[in-house]
Formats: structure tokens, C-alpha cells, sequence
């Protein structure tokens, strides 16, 4: 196996990024003033964009590519989740900035281990092969272990950690087994394959070898497998049970990261996996996928009622959320015009599921950070309190609801779209229904913050680079929201890769 | 570009009030200023409508998310122009009947005049999502003012009000995708003149599942027994200028969606459910009016009379999907003019109500009696607005009801003499009403109490002059009107009102 100078520029950003990482700890050890080492880590989030901007030009130009002998498959879907990743980081640098200077004197870590562990999400989109998954799923799964336990003196914060390294290796374990299914089943580990020599799982289900043994049972195990595995990573129940305990636990940075930047990258491989990967397979994974979409927004969303920590609560509006995007993941229909679809309509919602749900995480940091006090009770008078803030949490979670102007609703909208485009109508009456719960919890946070009066006057300062983060996430709830259409477009395009 | 600016304005307005309000004095006088200068628009709106060459006027259409065919898509006919105006009159005289809001005035303010623009655009829009889009926007501001400024549990009633709609909403959304995506490729739209007229036979699902998730969210806004429970609460708890927004131009939303896509798209849907229908408005006027009289808060009686007036609306309705007659176009007539009169009306009433309440500090219909010999002006403003509830002539409830009832009885000939009977029940309860509040010996407790100020008065003329002026000359609103319904006469193949 040769690597080429092809090679490597296909991966320049992810080798970058992890170049950065490692000048981010070096740093660290010889500057005393924390406040460069955070602007070293923000501004070099650059050098990686800037080098995908020049593959996702090349790649345009040229078409896909893959690096690698096809272990990576680089396109515009790829490079959608990459550069989403990259936004995530960096938002997320800054508005942490005050909240991570708790960790000291391992804070240049805090960085570094985000940063390795963003090379694996970025990489996990563009895998080609089974085995590419699952390595780029490990390299972004171990830091977060640490991550999550990283307030250590913290009793939550060591659970959220031990959990999530207890589900880690469950659900790895459980991926493997599903993949070794799919390689018994096909003998082969190729998601996506322009050699005709060395065909991709896909071709082979379709050319069906008879040799193989117990060939449909066992693809449809491995499916089931698979989708059980990922079902971790992307909080769908019944394997959702981690995701409010350690958002609850965890740093609420690592939180807002899980809910997020690792949320899109199993999206991401989800579509890849099944769209391109298990196509033929669609009628065997489409209804179940649907099936799930429906429990998890509803369990989501009715557990979420119940919840008085406003962490915990922002982790099972997680869950539902992944129901909503699971219903553009359902929403197959094989090729035709309209195909794309289902895909085109997670990417933008996950787009604008960012932007609203760091921006809630962002406020919620701002203020458990001056108050420590996370219960939902404690944001009492926060329409007093600090009226920007309050604004900012309000339209967040009427964007989660689903109400227009926002993002959320078009996202959703959408989403809903794709399902009664495949047919599923009954789908989309549940997927609205559910939005229709969801408000019950959503305002009901909006409630507490503009009805309740808090016996806590003081007023909630916010350190102006977490201003700055808090402006583009915000604005971008509003914009994408009116004009959605740019997004789409690029979301489109991405999509088109994946058929 | 006139209806632009007429949506628009108070959104401007509304962002100007925030910035600038910081006095009561000044919030009020930017928010009169916006809402007297939409008043001149939505006049000049009327004037400028061009009865004899009828159809959609003042198109402005653009393109919005053209991936879906979504298009920025307003115009008026002579169904909604009326509507237009009645926002335009209501909003200067919820803006004058809130002088006295000291609380957070420019907040207060800028709820108001959103609420107004999100209703200006639910009239306005053409396409079916941008409709839904104005449609959930005035869910937000309504939330804030009801929990914000409201009285009682207003927390409660807010609430139930959002949770109500967007229960109701979620069903419209849905059916306006299924009937999208049930089009032919290449003919695919949400304009709602391009889908008038169009056979709706061979959607996704049933046709009649669309038309009723249509009419569920308009049953909802009517309101309908039995969804009209939201319906009391909200009025009791909200101040005085949101029950005169909600009576006035909220609950005219539904009925106005009943008869632009219920009757305009799906004629044949609701041929099939007219008798149905008029069972609903008959229950609805009798079960209201009868609640009524139990009522001893004069804000919930007025809301209960809310619920039985809107069932005339409904019968209208009915009349002309149920084989229709001779007289049907004057039954849809009427219903549309009890749009626009009801509007007036309840608006005066709660207005009315509203300035006693101010005063007295109770709407506890025992607790009052004898006002009119303290407040003279205000019995005045209760008398004209009760006597044009209870249909009296010379009043514009005369002529709506009329209407109804002369278009509806050779079709519904049972229902309309039960409906009618209604009407005695009106005269029962408002005349009860008036002499157990206004009129009895003096009540030495209430003799401190002020009659109407100037800006009381102006509030009340401005709704008093159009129950007079279409009640002595109702040409000035039916010549309008009948250029609405010729084209959903036309398809439920009957002779328009001209014929």
C-alpha cells in the first residue's frame, strides 16, 4: 500500500487539526498566560478550514475521491460534517473559555483532548470501509471518556466519565459483532467502492453470492447489530439511557460537544452505512428505522416533562431531537428525483440543530457558571437577571419547538417533508405531535425565566468572547431559519454524493 | 408592495417601541403612531380594492425556498381584504384601550404590535406555509402577553392556549405536506390560488384526511364545541387589549381558514361533511349560549357568547357545502359578515368589560349593578355593543345574522330554527347581563368610580363607528365579499352572490 502526496492532502485537515492539538499542550508548557493558549486553539481552528476549504474546492472541481486504497471516501458529504465539526470547536473554544479555566492546571488538555477526538468525528463521515468506522469512532470516543470525568473532584462528573466508558465499549462491542455479520455475510469490509475489482458491500448484497452462508439472516443481523451500536452514539432508544445522566454529569462544554459535534458525526456514518453502504438492503432497515424514529421523540419528549435539572432536561430533548432526525434517515425512497430527500434533510437539520442547541447550552454555561445552581428552577428571573441571555435561551428553545421563524422549523419541516415524500405520512403525524409535547417543556423552561422571581438579584455577566460565540450561534437560528435556502442548497449537494 | 408594508409595519414598530419605549409615555405614543398609520393602510387596502374586477389584488410573489416551491406569496381578495381592515381597526383599539399599561410598556407593546402583524399575515398570505408560518408566529406573542400581563391563572391559560394551536396547527401541517407531495412532479406548489379549483381526488391518503387536518386546526381557532375549551381561560386571563385581539381578529383566523381552504380547496369534502357541520354550529350556538347564562364573570360570559356567535359562522358554512340553495351565497355572505361584525362587536364588549374591570377591580357580575349611573358612558359603550350582539337592526349583527339565517334555513330548516333560538338566548343573557351590572339601584360602593376618559371613549368609537356604518349601509362589506365567495361558490357548483 503506497500513500501518496494524494493521500495526505485528502486528510490535511484532520492532519492539522491534530497538529494543532499537539502545539495546543506544547504551548501550555512553556506560556504561562492561559488566555494565548485559548487564542492559539481558536484562531488555529483556521489552519484546518482553511485546508478543507482547498480539498472541498479540488473535490469540486474533480468529483469524489478517495485516499487511502478507498479506506476513505472524501466528498462534499464528507466535508460537510467536517467543516461542521470545525464550526462546533470553535464556538464551543469560546464560549468555554471562562468555564474551562476551572480545569487548571490541565486546561491546554481540556483543548487538546477535544481537539483529538474532533479528528475522529471528522474522519468518521469520510470512512470508507467498515474498519475506517470503527477506528475514527474510537479515536473520538476515548478523549470524550476523559473528558466527561474531567471536574474529578466532581462525584457526577467521575460517573458521567466511568458510563460513558461502560456504553463506549458496549456499543463498540456490538458494532463489531454486527460488522463481522456483514463481512461473513458479503467477505467483504468496502462501504463505497469505484473499483469493480474490489466491490463494496452494496454490490455484493445485489449480485447475492449463494455461497454464502445463511446470506440474508445474516446481513439483516448484522444490520440490526449495527444500527444497535450507533443507536448509542446517536441516543435513539432503547439505548438512550446514558445520554441525560452523563449530560447531566459531564462538563456541560463535553455535554454541549456530545449533544452536538459527536451527535452529527453518527448521523453522519449512519447515512453513510446505510445509504451507501446497505442500500439494497432498504426495505429490511427503512420501516425499523421509523419504527424507532417514533419511540425515541416520543419517550424523549414525554420523559422530558418530568425533568427539574435543566442539563438533564436538554439531554432527553437530545433524544427527541435524534427522533426527529432519525425520520430523514427513514425517509428512503431508492433513486428517483426526489431521493436525496431524507439525507438533504437531517444534514440541514443538524446544521440548525447545532446553532440552537449550543446556543441553549452556551446560555445555560454563562449562568451555572456564576451561580452554580443547574435546576431549572434556578433560572428563575433570568429575564431580569440578564435579559440578553434570557432571550437568546427563550429563542433556542422555541427554535427546538419548532416555531417559525427559527431554523427549528424549517428543519423540521423538512424532515416531515422527506417522510410523507417516502410515504410515510403516519410518521409525520407522529413527528408533529410530538413537537406538540415538546412545547409543554420547552416554553415551560420560557416560563420559568420570565414568571418566576428569583430571590437572587444579582445580575449574570458574560466574558465578551462568549458574547461573540453566543452572536453567530443566535443569529444563525434566525437566519438559516428565514432563508434557508443557501443551507439547503449546500446540504443538497452533500446528499446527491451519498446516492 | 402595500400589503408588504402593511405585514411589516408593526414589526418595525414593534423593534422601534423595544428600542426606544423606555417610558410609558413614549412606548405608547410609537405604538399608536404604527398602529393608526396601518389603519390608514389597511383603509387605503379596501378603498383601493377593485370590486368590479374582483379576484386576488396587490399580488407580491417571490420565490423563498424554492427547493419546495415555497414561495414569499401575499395577496387579497375580497375575502380577505375585510379581514385586513378589521386587524387594521382592532389594533388601534387594543393599542388605545392599553393606555394604562405601566408594566414593562415597550415590551408590552411590541407583543402587541407582533401579534397584529402575525394576523395581518395569516390574512395576507397566499401560500399555504408562509400562512402557517404567521399562523404559529402569533402563538408567541399571545404566550407572553396572556403570562406576562394577564390576571387570574394566567400562567395556566396561556398554557393551554399555545399547547390548544399547536396541537391544532400540527395537523394543518401535515396536511398541507401530504396535499404537496400528493401532486404530480412539476405541479407541485403551495399556492393556494393555483390549487383552487383542482380536483383533490388520488392523494397520498384519503382526501378527507387532509381536509379534516385542516379543519381540525380551524375548528380549534373558531373555536368549536367541543374544542373551544382554551377558549374562556384564555379570555379570563388575558388583559383587556389581548381578549379584544383574541375576540376580535384570532378567532376570525379559523373561520377565515374554513372558508379560504376547507370550502375554497375541498368542496367536495365538505358536501360530504356539511351535515356534520351544521350539527356543530347548532351545539355550538346552543351549548355557548347556555353557558352563558351560568357566567357570573362577565369576561367568560362574553367568551362563552364568543363560542355560540362563531357557530352561526359555522352553519353559514354548512349551508352552502350541504346541496345549497337559491339563497346559499347569502348564507356564506353572512358568514363572512359575521366574521367581520363579530369582530367589532365582542371587541367592543370586551373593551367595554376591560374599562370596568379597570375600575371596579371585578368582573364578579353580582358584585356590580347600578354602573350606569357612574359611569354613564361606559353603559352607553355596553349597550351598543350588547344590542349589536343580540342582532338588533340598524346594527351590523343584524345583517350578518339575517344573512345567515335567510341563506341556511331552506337547506338546514331544523338547524336554523334551533340556531335562531340562539339568538333569543342572546337577548336573554346580554339584557340579564346589562341590568344585573348597569342598571338597578345606585351601589354606594362603585360611587367613586370615573366614567371613560377620552382615550376610553376614543377606543370605543373606533369599534362603535363600523357596527353602525354596516349596519346602516352593509353594501360597503357585501359587495366586497361577494367577490370573495363567487369563486368558492363556483366550486361547490352553485351561482355566486351576483347570480
Amino acid at each position: 500500500m503506497n500513500i501518496g502526496a494524494r493521500d495526505l492532502f485528502l486528510i490535511s485537515p484532520e492532519l492539522l487539526l491534530v497538529t494543532l492539538a499537539v502545539v495546543v499542550v506544547a504551548l501550555d508548557l512553556v506560556i504561562r498566560r492561559k488566555g494565548i493558549v485559548i487564542a492559539v486553539a481558536v484562531v488555529g481552528l483556521l489552519v484546518p478550514a482553511i485546508a478543507g476549504v482547498n480539498v472541498w474546492n479540488d473535490i469540486h472541481a474533480t468529483g469524489v475521491d478517495t485516499a487511502f486504497n478507498g479506506a476513505l471516501v472524501v466528498d462534499e458529504f464528507a466535508l460537510y460534517f467536517k467543516f461542521l465539526t470545525l464550526a462546533v470547536l470553535a464556538l464551543l473554544f469560546l464560549s468555554s473559555a471562562d468555564y474551562a479555566s476551572r480545569f487548571q492546571p490541565f486546561q491546554a488538555e481540556f483543548y487538546g483532548l477535544l481537539l483529538f477526538s474532533s479528528a475522529g468525528l471528522m474522519l468518521l463521515p469520510a470512512a470508507g470501509d467498515l474498519i475506517t468506522v470503527y477506528i475514527s469512532l474510537e479515536l473520538a470516543s476515548l478523549p470524550v471518556i476523559a473528558l466527561a470525568a474531567y471536574e474529578k473532584m466532581r462525584l457526577k462528573s467521575t460517573e458521567a466519565g466511568l458510563k460513558y466508558l461502560v456504553l463506549s465499549a458496549v456499543s463498540s462491542a456490538v458494532l463489531l459483532y454486527g460488522f463481522a455479520f456483514l463481512y461473513g455475510a458479503t467477505g467483504t469490509l468496502r462501504l463505497i467502492s469505484f473499483d469493480p475489482a474490489d466491490p463494496a458491500i452494496g454490490h455484493m448484497l445485489i449480485n447475492g453470492d449463494p455461497s454464502v452462508p445463511f446470506g440474508g439472516v445474516a446481513v439483516m443481523v448484522g444490520v440490526v447489530l449495527a444500527t444497535a451500536g450507533f443507536g448509542f452514539k446517536l441516543s435513539m432508544v432503547p439505548f438512550q439511557m446514558w445520554t441525560p445522566d452523563v449530560y447531566e454529569g459531564a462538563p456541560t462544554p463535553v455535554a454541549a460537544y456530545l449533544a452536538v459535534a459527536s451527535k452529527a458525526a453518527a448521523f453522519a456514518v449512519v447515512l453513510r452505512l446505510f445509504y451507501a453502504g446497505l442500500d439494497p438492503a432498504a426495505a429490511d432497515w427503512s420501516l425499523m428505522f421509523a419504527v424507532l424514529a417514533a419511540i425515541t421523540m416520543t419517550v424523549g419528549n414525554v420523559v422530558a416533562i418530568a425533568q427539574t435539572n435543566v442539563k438533564r432536561l436538554l439531554g432527553y430533548s437530545a433524544i427527541a431531537q435524534a427522533g426527529y432526525m432519525l425520520v430523514g434517515v427513514a425517509a428512503y425512497v431508492g433513486s428517483g428525483p426526489d431521493a436525496e430527500l431524507g439525507i438533504e434533510s437531517v444534514l440541514f437539520y443538524l446544521g440548525g440543530y447545532a446553532a440552537m442547541n449550543l446556543t441553549a447550552f452556551f446560555v445555560i454555561m454563562a449562568i451555572t457558571n456564576r451561580t452554580g445552581d443547574d435546576s431549572i428552577e434556578g433560572l428563575a428571573g433570568l429575564g431580569k437577571r440578564a435579559p440578553i441571555l434570557a432571550v437568546l435561551l427563550a429563542l433556542a428553545l422555541l427554535g427546538l419547538t419548532g416555531i417559525p421563524p427559527t431554523v427549528g422549523f424549517v428543519g423540521k419541516l423538512f424532515l416531515f417533508n422527506a417522510a410523507i415524500n417516502a410515504d410515510m405520512v403516519w410518521l409525520a403525524v407522529v413527528g408533529v405531535l410530538n413537537s406538540v409535547v415538546s412545547a409543554y417543556y420547552y416554553v415551560g423552561v420560557v416560563r420559568v425565566m420570565y414568571l418566576r422571581e428569583s430571590d437572587n438579584p444579582a445580575r449574570i455577566t458574560v466574558p465578551p468572547y462568549a458574547w461573540a460565540a453566543l452572536a453567530v450561534t443566535a443569529a444563525a437560528i434566525l437566519v438559516l431559519g428565514l432563508w434557508p435556502g443557501g443551507l439547503l442548497e449546500v446540504a443538497r449537494q452533500a446528499a446527491l454524493d451519498l446516492l | 408592495m402595500l400589503l408588504s408594508t402593511i405585514v411589516f409595519l408593526p414589526i418595525v414598530a414593534a423593534v422601534l417601541v423595544l428600542a426606544l419605549g423606555r417610558t410609558q409615555q413614549m412606548a405608547r405614543l410609537i405604538a399608536l403612531i404604527a398602529v393608526v398609520g396601518e389603519l390608514a393602510l389597511t383603509l387605503m387596502a379596501f378603498a383601493a380594492y377593485d370590486t368590479d374586477a374582483g379576484g386576488y389584488q396587490f399580488v407580491e410573489r417571490f420565490d423563498w425556498i424554492s427547493a419546495f416551491d415555497i414561495q414569499y406569496l401575499l395577496a387579497v381578495d375580497g375575502l380577505s381584504v375585510p379581514m385586513v381592515l378589521l386587524n387594521g381597526i382592532l389594533g388601534l383599539a387594543a393599542v388605545l384601550v392599553s393606555w394604562n399599561v405601566k408594566e414593562r410598556p415597550n415590551q408590552y407593546y411590541m407583543w402587541l404590535l407582533v401579534l397584529q402583524a402575525a394576523v395581518m399575515g395569516v390574512f395576507v398570505s397566499m401560500d399555504l406555509i408562509l400562512f402557517f408560518v404567521f399562523w404559529e408566529l402569533e402563538l408567541v406573542p399571545m404566550f407572553f402577553l396572556i403570562s406576562l400581563w394577564g390576571t387570574g391563572r394566567r400562567e395556566y391559560s396561556a398554557m393551554k392556549f399555545l399547547i390548544y394551536t399547536f396541537l391544532g396547527s400540527a395537523f394543518m401541517l401535515t396536511a398541507m405536506l401530504t396535499l404537496y407531495f400528493s401532486l404530480p412532479d412539476g405541479e407541485r406548489t403551495f399556492d393556494i390560488m393555483a390549487l383552487m379549483g383542482r380536483d383533490m381526488s388520488g392523494l397520498l391518503v384519503p382526501t378527507g384526511l387532509v381536509f379534516a387536518g385542516f379543519l381540525i386546526a380551524f375548528a380549534v381557532k373558531l373555536p368549536m364545541f367541543p374544542l373551544h375549551t382554551w377558549l374562556p381561560d384564555a379570555h379570563t386571563d388575558a388583559p383587556t387589549a389581548v381578549s379584544v385581539m383574541l375576540a376580535g381578529v384570532l378567532l376570525k383566523m379559523g373561520g377565515y381558514g374554513l372558508l379560504r381552504i376547507n370550502a375554497g380547496l375541498f368542496p367536495e369534502q365538505m358536501t360530504d361533511f356539511a351535515s356534520t357541520l351544521a350539527v356543530i354550529a347548532v351545539v355550538s350556538v346552543l351549548y355557548g349560549a347556555f353557558i352563558v347564562m351560568r357566567q357570573t364573570d362577565l369576561k367568560r360570559m362574553v367568551a362563552y357568547s364568543s363560542v355560540s356567535h362563531m357557530g352561526f359562522v359555522t352553519l353559514g358554512i354548512a349551508s352552502v357545502a350541504g346541496g345549497g340553495s337559491a339563497l346559499s351565497s347569502v348564507g356564506l355572505n353572512g358568514a363572512a359578515m359575521q366574521l367581520f361584525t363579530h369582530g367589532t362587536i365582542t371587541g367592543l364588549l370586551f373593551v367595554v368589560v376591560g374599562l370596568i374591570y379597570e375600575r371596579a377591580h371585578t368582573r364578579h357580575i353580582p358584585d356590580l349593578g347600578g354602573l350606569a349611573k357612574q359611569m354613564p358612558l361606559i353603559a352607553v359603550g355596553f349597550m351598543i355593543a350588547g344590542l349589536a350582539s343580540l342582532g338588533l337592526p340598524t346594527t351590523s349583527g343584524f345583517v350578518a345574522e339575517l344573512l345567515i339565517f335567510l341563506g341556511t334555513f331552506q337547506v338546514f330548516g331544523l338547524a336554523t330554527a334551533l340556531a335562531a333560538f340562539g339568538v333569543v338566548l342572546a337577548a336573554g343573557y346580554i339584557l340579564w347581563t346589562a341590568q344585573r351590572t348597569l342598571f338597578g339601584p345606585r351601589v354606594a360602593r362603585w360611587d367613586g368610580l370615573t366614567d371613560a376618559r377620552p382615550v376610553d371613549v376614543a377606543a370605543m368609537l373606533v369599534l362603535i363607528i363600523p357596527i353602525f356604518v354596516v349596519g346602516l349601509y352593509p353594501k360597503v362589506l357585501t359587495d366586497v365579499f361577494a367577490v370573495g365567495i363567487d369563486p368558492i361558490m363556483a366550486g361547490f357548483g352553485l351561482a355566486g352572490f351576483g347570480g
